[in-house]
């Protein structure tokens, strides 16, 4: 009797280490945190789509290497993400974890890829101080800081003739970061801010905001994000504002413009990327996007599908050894690459020196972009380029970096009235 | 030498197998624990099962336990609410919550020099984790006992509007003050202090240490939840006036019960804080409130072991069923319907309220055999 339970576990216990069997080797497998359910969803496909897109381009392969990419829903939370992340490289063993939304996610799974060792590659969340004053080891960015297109767009409204800018945001880091950005910029050249309106994180109805903005500001300047963006310009041109419209990158983005409608007609927002750019690549990606996923690609597509190359790039020059972490980290800093977006390198901080677009949402007559898709639709039309933008813009990092992080209550406002 | 998918397949079905058997034993278990003597026994049982199968699972298993016996913290301590005392709270994530950004912000707010050179000074004699669970503990009781004194005096629904609407002043807080509590970016903690100088960096040491502090806590509200005071609680549930006729103080008893599951509550959300590592606003929400009256409404209220499985049940249901399905949510969506559904058309509270309700039937039917 006894020699039979004898048997029968030692029969378990050999299938169970069978069973266990090593992973393939040659093999790299990469963590995608991105939010499948909850307000942020659809950001959340789209980029997932990116990277998938990319993987599907290469056959799931990435030279000599499987790739196994495995997806989980952050539902938008960064102690979700924090979750999940553990979870990636604690049952997953992955080599490396990307995504997540919100530049407070990144700064809550910065320190996490520290703890673990595992790097964490940052496409989307633009959280400024991770490539300025809290510099983690493990992290790595493959999109841009909050600030990085904020700058020039004050530049750029001062140049168009505005002096008095009021300014609406989403109440967190992101908010803070891109509106400190354009104020620091606009007001440096002599512009005046002259009032400042924090909405709480996914607002609907404006109508408690909009009596506070004065009639006579010359522009608005905003950032909206996910839903927000969708109901500001129609309940503000309703409310029967006539001034300009200026915002950061999601005030008005290619995921939001097929939903739009006239009232974002000149709206100016400034990013790293447009789907309206006309060089040969990036019309066959958005050709390529479209018919996919019947979507407009956009920079979250774009930013997943340029990390997917950049990882691949990056795993060349370390000899496909995707285990080699910190080698993996140092080659992934040096790569240059040419972006759908445009030429991309990293700085000493790790932050993407980039092109950056000044666009204006225009609707294109016919096919004029030659894009192929969407004839008569709403584009981001780019009416600059400011060449190789960094994270510091004009100023020398030294003298940038003693100042605080952009916040609520930095930059103050001086000229509110 | 079997190929890959064979023994992929083996893996699966012994996976299954081992499922199926823990289950039935759980099951097995459960219906003969009918006595407080063997219900003591089984879950001792259970809990040392528990700790002694964990190092040997990997760590995201092991990681995943923690989580759940500090969600089960948190349930039981609003089963001594919802449960035993009958008030049903929906704020019971504030005081938690309190407790959670209490302690983050002790152990990283540098430029209040007092609090942290005080912790700084506790840590530096490995009493780190001991003042952060006293501070947390003195922090929930504070804010228990001001919430408790506006919301006592109201029952029913009225009460559940005021702990709900005292629990989104919370969140407000939290995500408002960011000059504090760093806002919508929550606030990161680098490192747990260590015990005495034993590391809980590791998943399995700060399991262990997780499971103790479960312990102590199981224990101590067991012996409340068994003490006169605590049988005086489920008379005021049964019936409030009568309590006040026999001559005891119901809004005093009631208050002490809310002080008390907010202060273990507060332990909770001191581990959650050393288990996560990270604290923001979404750990305050009205939802987590929620998630913890699913938890005691899924498990059995007035059990405290009911909450822990429940807490287990929709822990491991979060983490897991998220890999395989996209549209999560509604498979938990639907275990919370039919919860309250099934519920309410037998008059089964929770799991383990059915396994009563199937043992009383089954001694009506002894009964009834008996005396025809």
């Amino acid at each position: 009797m006894k020699t039979k339970w004898l048997a029968a576990i030692a029969g378990i216990a050999l299938a169970v280490s069978v069973g266990a069997g090593p992973a393939s080797a040659a093999e790299v497998r990469i963590g995608f945190i991105a939010p499948m359910t909850g307000i942020f969803a659809q950001v959340g496909k789209d980029m997932s789509n990116g990277f998938k897109m990319y993987l599907e381009d290469k056959g799931h392969k990435m030279g000599p290497l499987k790739v196994k990419f495995i997806l989980e829903d952050s539902t938008g939370k960064p102690a979700v993400n924090v979750r999940k992340a553990m979870k990636l490289v604690q049952r997953d063993k992955v080599h490396m974890f990307l995504g997540g939304v919100l530049a407070s996610t990144g700064y809550a799974l910065a320190p996490v890829a520290d703890r673990f060792k595992i790097p964490y590659i940052s496409p989307v969340p633009a959280a400024d101080d991770l490539t300025q004053r809290k510099l983690y080891k493990y992290f790595l960015r493959s999109g841009f800081t909050s600030s990085q297109n904020s700058h020039p767009l004050g530049e750029w409204a001062y140049d168009q003739g505005y002096r008095r800018i009021v300014m609406i945001g989403a109440d967190y880091a992101f908010g803070y970061e891109t509106l400190g950005g354009f104020q620091k910029a606009f007001e440096e050249r002599g512009g005046k801010i002259i009032k400042k309106i924090w909405a709480k994180l996914g607002t609907k109805d404006f109508g408690p905001y909009l009596p506070q903005i004065p009639k006579n500001a010359d522009a608005i300047m905003t950032l909206m994000v996910g839903p927000m963006s969708l109901a500001f310009p129609k309940q503000f041109r309703a409310a029967g504002f006539k001034m300009p419209m200026l915002g950061g990158v999601t005030s008005a983005d290619e995921f939001t413009l097929p939903s739009m409608g006239d009232e974002a007609l000149g709206y100016v927002t400034s990013a790293q990327y447009s789907a309206a750019l006309t060089t040969d690549k990036n019309k066959a990606f958005v050709k390529d996007y479209q018919k996919r996923f019947g979507k407009m690609a956009s920079y979250y597509s774009e930013t997943s599908y340029t990390t997917g190359q950049w990882i691949e790039l990056t795993l060349k020059k370390i000899g496909y050894k995707p285990g080699k972490t910190l080698d993996f980290i140092q080659a992934f800093k040096t790569i240059r690459i040419d972006a759908i977006r445009g030429p991309v390198y990293l700085d000493k901080f790790g932050n993407p020196v980039q092109n950056s677009y000044v666009r204006k949402v225009e609707r294109v007559p016919g096919d004029r972009l030659g894009l192929g898709v969407r004839p008569n639709s709403l584009w981001n039309v780019v009416i600059k380029t400011y060449p190789a933008v960094g994270q510091f813009w004009k100023w020398p990092s030294e003298e940038f970096l003693k100042q605080p992080v952009y916040s609520k209550t930095f930059p103050n406002c001086p000229n509110c009235e | 030498m079997m190929d890959f998918f064979t023994a992929n397949l083996i893996r699966v079905a012994l996976r299954i197998l081992v499922g199926v058997a823990l289950v039935y034993g759980l099951y097995r278990l459960i219906h003969w624990a009918n006595t407080p003597a063997r219900k003591t026994v089984a879950t001792l049982g259970v809990l040392v099962f528990i700790g002694a199968i964990t190092p040997f699972q990997d760590q995201f298993i092991q990681t995943l336990f923690t989580e759940i016996l500090v969600f089960g913290i948190m349930a039981m301590s609003l089963d001594i609410l919802l449960g035993f005392t009958g008030l049903a709270s929906l704020g019971h994530a504030a005081y938690y919550g309190v407790a959670s950004y209490g302690t983050a912000i002790i152990m990283t707010k540098t430029d209040w020099v007092w609090t942290f050179e005080m912790y700084e000074w506790a840590s530096s004699i490995g009493m780190g984790i001991p003042y952060l669970f006293i501070a947390g503990i003195i922090i929930a009781i504070f804010f228990s006992a001001f919430f408790g004194f506006l919301a006592i005096r109201a029952t029913g629904v009225y009460f559940l509007m005021i702990t709900l609407s005292l629990a989104m002043v919370t969140w407000g807080v939290a995500y408002r003050w960011s000059s504090v509590t760093q806002g919508d970016n929550g606030i990161i903690i680098a490192e747990r202090p260590t015990l005495l100088g034993l590391s809980l960096r590791e998943p399995l040491p700060f399991f262990y240490f997780t499971m103790a502090v479960f312990l102590i806590c199981l224990v101590l509200l067991y012996l409340f939840v068994q003490s006169p005071f605590g049988r005086s609680l489920v008379g005021i549930r049964e019936r409030e006036t009568r309590m006040e006729m026999l001559g005891y103080n119901v809004w005093l008893h009631k208050y002490l019960a809310f002080i008390i599951a907010g202060t273990f509550s507060g332990i909770s959300g001191v581990l959650w804080t050393l288990f996560n590592l990270f604290v923001s606003p979404p750990d305050v929400e009205l939802i987590a409130s929620a998630e913890a009256i699913f938890m005691v409404a899924l498990g059995g209220p007035a059990t405290l072991i009911g909450p822990v499985i429940g807490a287990a049940i929709i822990r491991s249901l979060q983490q897991f069923v998220s890999i395989y399905v996209e549209r999560w949510p509604l498979i938990l969506g639907a275990i919370y319907i039919l919860t309250i559904m099934l519920g309410k058309m037998y008059n089964v509270e929770g799991i383990l309220g059915m396994f009563a309700k199937l043992r009383e039937k089954k001694a009506a039917a002894a009964a009834e055999n008996s005396t025809s």
